[in-house]
């Protein structure tokens, strides 16, 4: 979605497309390391936290393209962040009323989504920009990438951690669990190795696409 | 010439941005807005925000509240098998009561566990004490009949995966409190002997806890979050026990 000024403004599509893959919040423009960090101990914490954050991108930077026309830019990041804060204790709320469980696993990671980077980020930078549906759209996107960059992650590390995958025990009794992917250095680790993986990918794209050249960027 | 350089130009793009999107929506950038137009905005959000959380705390409130017995119930229901029914009370200096919503100054909060014929089958109560990462919050059954400590379990920590959380699974340290004695001295205002949480294999009289091998600072605080709740639930509560057999 390389739209140079005076190219014809993004689908919708392309919109919901951007931060699944192309600009993933984590693995290409890492953004939100805290809770990337601290609580992809599991998989099902991090779809938890991941969609949690969805919501809240969603819903937040929805609210500031709706609004972004009566928000004087002295007052903006105020106004963004109550706007945020307000579905961060949306979402708390839901999330005990869902389970005490997952609300306990999150701990204190659910109300720091208000200081998620990537959320002011995206009501900066898209939604105070963009009508409602085309941000609600690119920040549901942004938010499903999040959660599949958190998911890449704390599978990887339940997996060695704790030989299991949803708290499905997949490789027996005899599994010796790595514990140190569970522990904080095993995050780093983990985000490491794919942060290389997804470096590889590009380098082999640009060597691939070096005689096509602008074409190929666009196309993709 | 290509995704990398391409991407830079997109965020430099979207830097310059700013400027443009305010042209379009027709704020002028170099005009400041007016006080009365920054606290109307404000005053608006706020007051949009303020109805969306009210409402969503409103919404959510019995589901908590529901999950928080339930969950209060299961976590009772593990240290006292065959209890169908549990029943929150205060014992105060003058005697026990019913739980209410707030706790009274001095009264320790406590579980009274119930079978489906309404006879007491146990009491339950909570222990904290800090463990090696964070608080280890656990809760334990009580038998007035044989004063000892029948059961434990964790409720939260956070404790080393791997390490502290053994409190959990290890077999051997859970034996510990099948039958881990909490006798009150005679004249009933404390505990005989204190409980004791000793080295792993050391364990010699029945109010010491064996440690686990390797997580003696969780194990430590497992003890410490019996005997500090005991030593100010029971005094109060073993010479009026005899009332939570009638109610009902």
């Amino acid at each position: 979605m390389s739209n140079p000024p005076g190219m014809k403004a993004p689908t919708n599509w392309e919109e919901f497309i951007e931060g699944l893959w192309k600009r993933n919040p984590i693995f290409v423009m890492v953004l939100g390391m805290c809770p990337t960090m601290a609580i992809t101990t599991t998989a099902i914490n991090s779809i938890s936290m991941g969609l949690a954050t969805t919501f809240v991108l969603a819903a937040s930077c929805w609210m500031v393209s709706l609004l972004r026309a009566h928000i004087p830019k002295e007052v903006r990041i105020a106004s963004y962040i109550v706007i945020i804060a307000t579905f961060v204790t949306v979402v708390d709320y839901a999330i005990q009323a869902i389970s005490l469980d997952l609300y306990e696993a999150l701990g204190a990671y659910i109300k720091l989504i208000v200081a998620n980077c990537l959320v002011l980020g995206r009501a900066e930078a898209h939604a105070a920009r963009f009508k409602p549906v085309a941000s609600a759209l690119n920040a549901t996107g942004m938010g499903l990438g999040f959660t599949l960059g958190l998911f890449m992650i704390g599978g990887v590390r339940e997996l060695i951690g704790m030989g299991s995958l949803f708290g499905i025990s997949l490789f027996g009794a005899n599994y010796q669990p790595w514990v140190v992917m569970i522990l904080p250095p095993g995050g780093f680790f983990v985000m490491g190795l794919w942060l290389m993986v997804f470096a590889l990918v590009r380098v082999r794209k640009d060597k691939a696409g070096a005689t096509p050249g602008s074409a190929q960027t666009q196309a993709a | 010439m290509s995704e990398r350089q391409s991407s830079d130009q997109h965020t430099a793009y979207h830097d310059i941005g700013v400027a443009e999107a305010q042209d379009q929506q027709g704020t002028e950038p170099t005009t400041a807005s007016s006080s009365a137009v920054m606290m109307r905005a404000l005053g608006l959000i706020a007051t949009i925000c303020g109805l969306i959380i009210v409402s969503s705390y409103e919404l959510t409130l019995d589901a908590v509240a529901n999950n928080k017995k339930i969950s209060t119930e299961r976590a009772v229901f593990k240290v006292i098998p065959g209890a169908s029914e549990v029943r929150e009370f205060v014992a105060t200096t003058g005697g026990i009561q019913p739980a209410g919503p707030t706790v009274p100054e001095g009264a320790v909060k406590f579980f009274g566990a119930y079978d489906k014929a309404g006879n007491l089958k146990g009491i339950a109560a909570e222990g904290v004490a800090k463990g090696y990462a964070d608080e280890v919050r656990i809760l334990y059954a009580y038998d007035p009949a044989r004063q000892v400590i029948t059961g434990m379990s964790v409720v939260t920590q956070h404790e080393t995966p791997g390490i502290g959380d053994k409190v959990i699974t290890d077999k051997d340290f859970n034996k510990n409190f099948e039958a881990l004695d909490v006798k009150l001295a005679d004249d009933m205002k404390a505990i005989a002997n204190a409980i004791k949480v000793v080295k792993h294999g050391t364990k010699q009289r029945p109010w010491e806890i064996d440690a686990i091998a390797g997580t003696t600072v969780t194990s430590k605080a497992v003890g410490k979050g019996i005997r500090d709740s005991t030593e100010k639930l029971l005094p109060k509560l073993l010479p009026n026990v005899a009332k939570l057999k009638e109610t009902k």
